[in-house]
């Protein structure tokens, strides 16, 4: 993996329209007993996109079928609720070697139409080194 | 809310019954279609046992019976978890999640709530905590 990734920012993701129908579909699939509220898993549907461009990157050097995802957060503002417009930014905060193994951090700040904050989704990937 | 709670206290405990169906379910509304969460052959080709679930789907679901609790009293400000341990989902059994939900600390007006998430008696996800917000 390349290490010149760490502090690199991704142009901003096209607005992501937040759907009603979109969130009773993806809190049945989180087996959620109340299908109108927005689960506090929601933003991974905005962040996928922001973690292709990462994957894409063609000098970063991550091999998409070494990729185990390490851990997970998001960290909000306020919630989000149908209607919002989200955009979101990626930011590589971190890269680390561990016995072979690399693991990059990176962050997806997600804001609003206005540009105010509503959450940012952390994610730490492990790329396996050759085994 | 919050001043009634005590850590330690159990708020919430559930059993998932999971079954390939889910997977599907899960990778169509996320959006996340790696092959290892459906088929065995492309699983096993990367050295794991068999297909298992996406770690993000045992993320979604812990959480909620913490949300659940909640109700309209507050709302989840915060969530992280680590993943530990595959959750291997048999094609013709499923597999079985428990979730339970504790309380770890109290302040004014939020409490962190820590979720132990357990598959054939060993945990799957690390560090799972919930910070809760009343509002």
């Amino acid at each position: 993996m390349n290490p010149e990734l760490i502090g690199r920012i991704f142009p901003p993701t096209e607005p992501y329209l937040v759907g009603r129908e979109k969130v009773r579909e993806f809190a049945r699939a989180v087996l959620a007993t109340d299908d109108s509220v927005v689960p506090p898993t929601f933003p991974v549907v905005i962040q996928e996109a922001t973690l292709a461009q990462l994957l894409a990157e063609p000098d970063g050097g991550i091999d998409f079928t070494r990729v185990v995802h390490g851990d997970q957060r998001f960290s909000y503002s306020r919630p989000i609720v149908a209607g919002d417009e989200l955009t979101a930014t990626l930011a590589v905060t971190s890269i680390k070697s561990l016995g072979g193994h690399s693991m990059v951090t990176a962050e997806s700040t997600i804001v609003d139409a206005a540009g105010e904050h509503v959450v940012t989704a952390i994610s730490t990937l492990v790329v396996r080194g050759d085994e | 809310m919050s001043l009634e709670l005590t850590p330690g206290d159990i708020v919430a405990e559930r059993t998932y019954s999971i079954t390939r169906d889910t997977l599907v379910r899960y990778a169509g509304a996320s959006g996340d279609f790696n092959a290892i969460h459906y088929r065995d052959d492309v699983a096993r080709s990367v050295g794991l046992p068999g297909v298992l679930a996406h770690g993000m789907l045992t993320m979604g679901f812990a959480v909620q019976p913490v949300v659940d609790w909640l109700g309209d009293t507050g709302w989840v400000s915060d969530y992280q978890v680590r993943f530990t341990r595959p959750v291997l989902v048999d094609a013709l059994e499923g597999a079985s999640v428990t979730v339970i939900a504790k309380v770890g600390t109290v302040e004014e007006d939020a409490a962190r709530i820590d979720l132990t998430v357990t598959f054939n008696n060993e945990t799957v996800l690390g560090k799972a905590q919930v910070r809760v917000s009343f509002s």
